[in-house]
């Protein structure tokens, strides 16, 4: 009997399958129609974004180049003490030899030496003229290649190899927080005069900051007044805030070049009304204020569109009401209007911020020696210096840098509090 | 039914393979890179046109990406997907090329021609062959434009452009350390011989900064050859380093008030490369030993103000294409102008230019 009345209570089918399992076969079967929906865009995204970074991320470390030439150098390398104050063995050199030889008939033993200039000047060059004679080296190999060039009988010679022997290498993060190694293999500051990416990354955090209080500064009001004209009139405007969103950045950049520049237009303006002299025309451009007035003015939009969608959405009764209940003016905007922007000016100010944290171009064009960012860096060690894993590991710390703000804004603000539209 | 659908195949695929064999006898994409601007047009005039005549179903197609060169014949290589043909460099970029076995060796004498008087084409391109995989087409020099109209007393030599006194106003020098090291030695008082000397030790580059430091805050610096010429007509600067070439077509082209200053003008060379793996090596062989011969350097003298490569080329180069007047005397090789000349040391440079690179760049944003 209470059997029966349990069999009864299923709901099944006409089938005759439990309707729970039918149900959530057929949700599965949408789930995975829906999944099979977003599948070209994952794909799209793993292809585009992921599979580079990752890229990138084993760029910034890897060192297969070394220890894959000098094959059998690196392998005689471990028995030997770097520590022991005397020059690697016999078995060293003459393994040394042998890469040397072969490096050079397949044409790979300079990439090494180009590679080992970067932790120590002079690599190349030493590379470069022992390649040519090593195979007419002859036993005893260590007189040969000393005799060859000095540097070989330097005991920091062999210990940079074998620093560098295996086929994941820390320095080009080293290099690009300004830390060197010492001969003895402690890791330092450089001199003084050498630091420069740890400057670069202050100043492209504190000018990207800069960047977007006046962004803030500028576009509250303009998006203010986009909200509460009247239509006819703010889609005009709307326009004008479009359309240089529309132009192209090298036009704009290079208008900002005619205008600001020493022999340009606001110059000429200002002494021919007699506010400076000839002599005294001002340096706008080509410095760092040259970077903050043109990223500014070609940012603006992205902060005016996420104030303003917000801003639309305030009714106008808010205001009115705070002034009828005794308010001044002042008060009602910082205790009620200000309040219901928040999620606007969060918006606008990462995305902002994030974009100007890695803007390339105009810092390129205008800013001269003191308004450029990392981001010109990375394009120089890619495209001139060719010293790719420097520039990924530049690009990792960036994307490090960039994340961990993410964190403290989603700690603060809180992510689910942006409003883009 | 299924025979003839085979037949149709079968015959399909046949008119297909003859459409594509006719398609490759009539055209053959060639990419050259190259510089762009003024310097492409030159070679397209010289040596592109009278090719692509003399050969119908040749069509080369241009690249200005030669800046990029190396990290790009690299990033190819790396994709296993080379699809230049033949890249123009300078020196140093060939240099790195071919030690990085990015570039193919080249026999000079088996590809080239020879000079009409039969030498050997490695005698008659002679020391400029810095590198078994470079092909040199042209010596240009690094040297200084002032305006004519904006100092009171023209500048004569390198001094002067460490001379505030005598020469005040701005300067334009190129964002890198090479080249400004030199003159700043030569102008401190240094042996020309000596400068690698002295620049190998410590106090040799504190030295060449230093004296870099007492002209810092004058100084516009730039990092492509067209911002000088440009910088110059606006008036911007009064004085600046650029290529010759840029130079002689602001001063005679566009008739600006500027003027050349050639002392310790620096020598660079410009050439052919044959990246490893690239399409169409035969044609590729076939262009060089065309393009590279006498007559075809000389007439690239017509477009542009650098010198011909070939010793041979020297006494055929003539006048301006649209000018009119006589390129011998704006050669930076020219006798007159070529009194004091420095060749940069590539060897030097390729073993210190990442250590002085991160040195200098510290120096400017000090």
């Amino acid at each position: 009997m209470v059997e029966n009345v349990a069999t009864t209570d299923i709901v099944k089918t006409a089938d005759g399958i439990p309707l729970k399992i039918s149900l959530a076969k057929a949700q599965r079967r949408s789930k995975i129609r829906g999944m099979m929906l977003v599948l070209p865009l994952f794909a799209f995204i793993l292809l585009t974004f992921f599979v580079p970074i990752f890229d990138m991320l084993l760029r910034s470390v890897e060192n297969h180049l070394v220890p894959d030439v000098l094959e059998h150098t690196t392998r005689e390398l471990v028995n030997w003490d770097d520590r022991s104050g005397e020059l690697p063995p016999e078995e060293v050199f003459a393994a040394a030899k042998l890469d040397f030889e072969k490096g050079h008939s397949e044409r790979t033993i300079l990439r090494v030496g180009r590679r080992l200039n970067y932790e120590v000047p002079g690599f190349a060059s030493l590379f470069r003229k022992t390649a040519r004679r090593a195979k007419n080296f002859e036993s005893p190999y260590k007189e040969a290649f000393i005799e060859r060039d000095k540097r070989w009988g330097e005991i920091d010679t062999w210990r940079l190899i074998k620093r560098e022997a295996g086929a994941f290498t820390m320095s080009y993060y080293f290099s690009a927080l300004d830390l060197e190694y010492s001969p003895e293999g402690n890791v330092n500051f450089k001199d003084k005069d050498s630091r420069i990416y740890l400057k670069l990354f202050w100043r492209t955090l504190s000018l990207s900051a800069l960047i977007t209080l006046l962004c803030l500064t500028l576009a509250y009001p303009i998006a203010y007044l986009l909200s509460t004209l009247p239509l006819r009139i703010s889609n005009l405007l709307m326009i004008l805030v479009l359309l240089p969103f529309w132009t192209s950045l090298l036009v704009r950049t290079t208008s900002w070049i005619a205008l600001l520049q020493q022999e340009g237009v606001i110059n000429d303006l200002l002494v021919g009304l007699g506010l400076i002299t000839d002599d005294g025309r001002l340096a706008m451009i080509h410095n760092a204020m040259g970077t903050v007035v043109a990223m500014t003015h070609i940012l603006l939009p992205f902060m005016v569109l996420p104030l303003y969608s917000v801003m639309k959405t305030i009714p106008p009764s808010y205001m009115r009401a705070a002034k009828n209940l005794g308010a001044t003016p002042t008060v009602a905007f910082i205790r009620v209007y200000f309040p219901n922007t928040v999620s606007g000016i969060g918006a606008g100010s990462i995305l902002v911020f994030i974009i100007s944290i890695g803007y390339y171009i105009t810092p390129a064009l205008v800013g001269g020696t003191d308004g450029t960012l990392i981001s010109n860096f990375i394009a120089y060690h890619m495209s001139s210096s060719l010293n790719w894993g420097l520039a990924a590991s530049l690009g990792v710390l960036l994307l490090i840098l960039v994340l961990m703000l993410y964190y403290l804004y989603d700690r603060v603000v809180g992510i689910d509090n942006m409003k883009f539209s | 039914m299924k025979k003839i659908r085979q037949k149709t195949l079968a015959l399909g695929s046949a008119i297909m393979l003859g459409i594509m064999g006719v398609a490759n006898a009539q055209e053959v994409d060639l990419v050259i890179v190259s510089w762009g601007g003024a310097y492409t047009a030159s070679q397209q005039k010289a040596y592109h046109e009278p090719f692509m005549a003399m050969n119908p179903n040749v069509n080369i197609i241009n690249d200005d990406s030669s800046a990029e060169a190396v990290s790009k014949i690299r990033a190819m290589s790396e994709a296993k997907n080379v699809t230049w043909g033949l890249v123009d460099a300078i020196a140093s970029q060939a240099i790195q090329l071919c030690e990085e076995g990015l570039a193919e060796p080249i026999d000079h004498d088996a590809v080239l021609a020879p000079a009409p008087d039969g030498t050997p084409a490695s005698k008659d391109f002679g020391d400029l062959i810095v590198s078994e995989c470079f092909i040199p087409n042209i010596v240009y020099s690094t040297t200084f434009g002032y305006r004519t109209d904006l100092v009171k007393e023209p500048p004569t030599s390198i001094n002067d452009v460490f001379n505030l006194e005598k020469i005040p106003g701005k300067r334009a020098l190129e964002k890198k350390p090479i080249v400004n090291l030199e003159w700043a030695l030569i102008a401190d008082g240094v042996n020309p011989d000596d400068v690698y000397d002295v620049l190998d030790t410590e106090e040799g580059v504190d030295r060449a900064f230093a004296k870099l430091d007492t002209i810092k805050d004058e100084v516009v610096w730039w990092e492509k050859g067209a911002q000088t010429p440009q910088l110059l007509a606006d008036g911007e600067v009064v004085m600046g380093s650029t290529y010759n070439g840029r130079l002689f077509s602001v001063i005679e082209e566009e008739k600006q008030p500027i003027a050349m200053m050639w002392d310790w003008q620096v020598f660079d060379l410009d050439g052919w490369i044959v990246p490893v793996g690239g399409p169409h090596r035969d044609l590729v062989m076939e262009y060089l030993n065309f393009a590279t011969d006498t007559q075809r350097l000389a007439d690239q003298a017509k477009y542009i103000s650098y010198g011909p490569a070939r010793k041979s080329s020297a006494p055929l180069v003539g006048k301006h294409a649209t000018l009119g007047i006589d390129m011998a005397p704006h050669m930076p090789t020219a006798p007159a102008n070529a009194k004091n000349t420095l060749l940069y040391n590539y060897e030097w440079w390729a073993d210190n230019q990442d250590d002085l690179t991160e040195r200098f760049n510290a120096w400017l944003a000090q």
